[in-house]
């Protein structure tokens, strides 16, 4: 189709209307995930729940090393690289300098629950006014396919060629029910990205992510179940087969904790808790 | 009847696309993009439900559905 | 303000010159020498409506310090040894990436876990960057209370016009002595909207805050493609290259010596004392102490080579005065350099030191 035909097939005709089409907020650059790679359904879910309600112009991300090193080219928001694993320590500074604006991570499994496990959960326990959204794929991506401290049990990967095992390697992390116990802790979550029914499932967990954050109640988690065709072997039907199939029965979906959400409708202590990001720190 | 368009310059050849159709009607074209990889095509009825788009990890797929004018007969 | 005299100890007047500087931000992990800065702060920011943060590490430390950074408001850590060790990554990355902000360190005795008190160990790490690839910290060595009340000041001008960090690296005898300080900001003091002004052109805050014309902006350090990081390290020398414009020292009766001590802070008290007594004794000691290390000041030191000898008296294995020789290298005459270390972790008096002194004397006999 040339461009011509491209833009003619793209205006609705008398009696149709466009049910689904990009908004602002990601823009219009290919990423650089490999094909099938649920990367890029996370990133729009992302990028519709910073539009509708248009909180992108006041929204700083902070980027996380690993495939998602590169998040930033794909939003229109202000970008923050973080050092590996560091990402919720630098949006802590981020979100203590600015409170008025909308701050979010966007880190791996290796990023987050490995080598930034520390920083992850103190910044979840201080009740910082963060999303953190947790790409579960049980591998390490980007340096081809190294165990991930979600990595399954029995699963093989470059560095557990004989399959991950539980006396040797320990189990795989369960972050979002370690984040539920977090007094700081908001919302935590696991979706999953395998089908269309969980990516919108995943949206209004999303969106309840970030509504915390703006509504100051704490910190708010969202792990997202993802897949990895490359570092699997799998082509990506087959990996998002294998996430329903081998991931969710590891890794429950569900909502671990909402404190917006609490029996009499209230949102619980909300005042107590806003004291930290009352006074802010710029005055630019 | 409603139509998927493909922005065929963003597909990946990852086929998400066709597994999540519910009525089957996507297939692969046999044309390739500039980046090498083969891009999809609607080959049947669309019912405009959008599944194929919601699994797309590249935003290259638009659904547009067919709506029935009922405003017409108020 | 006050014009008035307070008995502090340098620790004290660490945290008292950035609350007055305008610190907005602080966020660090308690190590001993410096508890006085974090515990002082904990009350001074909340009061100024800034932010306290202890962090869980100094890991997290120095990366929160990265993130109020990138909004482009001054923040600070404070550290110690092994705690500046943890932070360098950090460190690389806020260099790497054009990010201002201050950090502390009361030197403590190292290598490892080390002793609690005084030294000059970290000088090589402070000046040569410390962390990853090719970065370098402004770094400035305070010697007294009072300089560690006004440095603050500097230190924050320092990193905001060059967007980069800056280290204060004194050591447990800086941060620990107790001494009168005079609580008013320094004639040249930046104030701190004007420092947060100057940041309006790339600091993360929203594209909304920047007008109806706002653009997403980004801050990173990884540049991937083909000669992009080849010109981010030209862009990177060049900067390195504009702050020699910062080179500061003092020069104690430097004129008509025969011999010239190079010390910096805790240090070149102590050689201070001991000169004044050779002094008495009619002996020509001059004492040259370096104010910023990085950029460390080369040519102020090679211009009084000609005819003297230097003496470099540190509490360390021997780092400043590799930059010492290489200030006077090839430079005409006996600008012989000699070197004395006063062992970590000892308290010197200038009695130890006389001796040293003494010696060098004699060779330029």
């Amino acid at each position: 189709m040339d461009a011509h035909a491209l833009e003619a097939a793209l205006r609705p005709a008398d009696g149709e209307k466009c049910v689904f089409d990009t908004n602002p907020v990601l823009n219009e650059r290919l990423t650089h995930y490999c094909p099938g790679c649920l990367h890029g359904v996370a990133h729009r879910l992302v990028s519709e729940v910073l539009h509708e309600p248009d909180l992108a112009p006041r929204t700083i991300l902070v980027a996380a090393v690993g495939c998602a090193t590169f998040t930033y080219d794909y939003f229109n928001v202000d970008g923050l690289e973080a050092p590996h694993g560091r990402a919720c320590a630098v949006a802590t500074g981020v979100r203590r300098a600015r409170p008025e604006a909308v701050v979010f991570t966007y880190q791996g499994d290796g990023d987050m629950a490995a080598i930034g496990l520390a920083e992850s959960l103190h910044a979840a326990n201080r009740g910082e006014r963060i999303t953190s959204i947790f790409i579960n794929n049980t591998v390490y991506g980007m340096t081809g396919g190294q165990m991930a401290p979600t990595t399954l049990l029995g699963q093989k990967t470059t560095t557990t060629p004989e399959g991950r095992c539980l006396a040797r390697e320990g189990g795989p992390v369960h972050l979002a029910e370690i984040m539920a116990g977090l007094e700081g802790v908001a919302f935590a979550a696991r979706c999953a990205l395998d089908s269309v029914a969980h990516v919108r499932a995943a949206k209004k967990a999303l969106r309840r992510a970030f509504e915390v954050q703006i509504q100051n109640l704490g910190f708010g988690f969202l792990e997202l179940l993802s897949s990895c065709p490359t570092n699997w072997h799998m082509d990506p039907v087959t990996a998002a087969r294998h996430v329903a199939e081998s991931m969710i029965p590891v890794f429950p979906l569900g909502v671990f904790k909402d404190k917006a959400a609490a029996p009499s409708g209230k949102p619980s202590d909300a005042a107590n808790e806003s004291e930290h990001t009352a006074g802010g720190a710029a005055d630019a | 009847m409603s139509r998927v368009v493909f922005l065929e310059e963003r597909c990946k050849g990852c086929r998400l696309c066709v597994a999540a159709c519910p009525c089957g009607i996507l297939r692969p074209s046999g044309r390739f993009n500039r980046h090498g990889y083969e891009v999809m095509e609607q080959a049947g009825t669309c019912s405009g439900c959008a599944s194929c788009a919601v699994m797309c990890p590249d935003v290259a797929i638009r659904v547009f559905r067919s709506v029935k004018a009922k405003e017409g007969a108020a | 303000m006050k014009d008035e005299r307070i008995l502090i100890k340098g620790n004290e007047a660490v945290a008292f010159g950035a609350a007055d500087a305008g610190c907005r931000c602080y966020f660090g992990y308690p190590i001993t020498p410096q508890n006085e800065i974090p515990e002082a702060l904990a009350r001074l920011l909340p009061e100024r409506g800034g932010q306290f943060v202890q962090a869980e590490s100094e890991v997290a430390a120095v990366n929160m310090l990265l993130g109020a950074g990138a909004c482009g408001v001054p923040a600070m850590t404070s550290s110690s040894g092994c705690g500046l060790s943890l932070m360098q990554e950090g460190i690389s990355y806020m260099a790497g990436s054009h990010v201002p902000g201050v950090l502390v360190n009361m030197q403590r005795g190292g290598p490892g876990l080390g002793d609690i008190g005084p030294s000059q160990g970290d000088y090589f790490q402070a000046v040569k960057g410390g962390g990853h690839g090719d970065h370098r910290n402004l770094v400035l060595a305070p010697s007294t209370a009072q300089e560690c009340y006004d440095f603050m000041f500097r230190a924050f001008a320092l990193a905001f016009k060059y967007a980069n960090p800056v280290l204060i690296l004194g050591d447990a005898i800086v941060g620990q002595i107790k001494e009168p300080v005079r609580r008013m900001p320094p004639s040249d003091a930046v104030p701190a909207e004007a420092l947060i002004r100057s940041t309006a052109s790339w600091r993360m805050e929203g594209y909304g805050r920047r007008g109806p014309d706002g653009r997403p902006r980004l801050l990173k350090s990884v540049y991937l493609a083909e000669g992009a990081l080849a010109e981010r390290n030209r862009l990177l020398a060049q900067k390195y290259a504009s702050m020699r414009a910062e080179c500061a020292w003092d020069c104690v009766q430097t004129e008509d010596a025969d011999l010239v001590v190079v010390a910096f802070g805790s240090v070149a008290r102590i050689a201070r004392s001991a000169m004044r007594s050779l002094r008495r004794d009619g002996h020509r000691v001059g004492l040259f102490r370096p104010v910023t290390l990085y950029p460390f000041p080369a040519e102020a030191l090679a211009a009084l080579a000609p005819g003297r000898r230097f003496l470099v008296l540190e509490q360390n294995l021997g780092q400043m005065v590799e930059d010492v020789r290489q200030a006077v290298f090839g430079l005409d005459g006996p600008a012989k350099v000699l070197w004395h270390g006063i062992m970590p972790g000892l308290f010197a008096s200038a009695d130890d030191v006389r001796e040293p002194m003494l010696q060098a004397l004699g060779e330029v006999r």
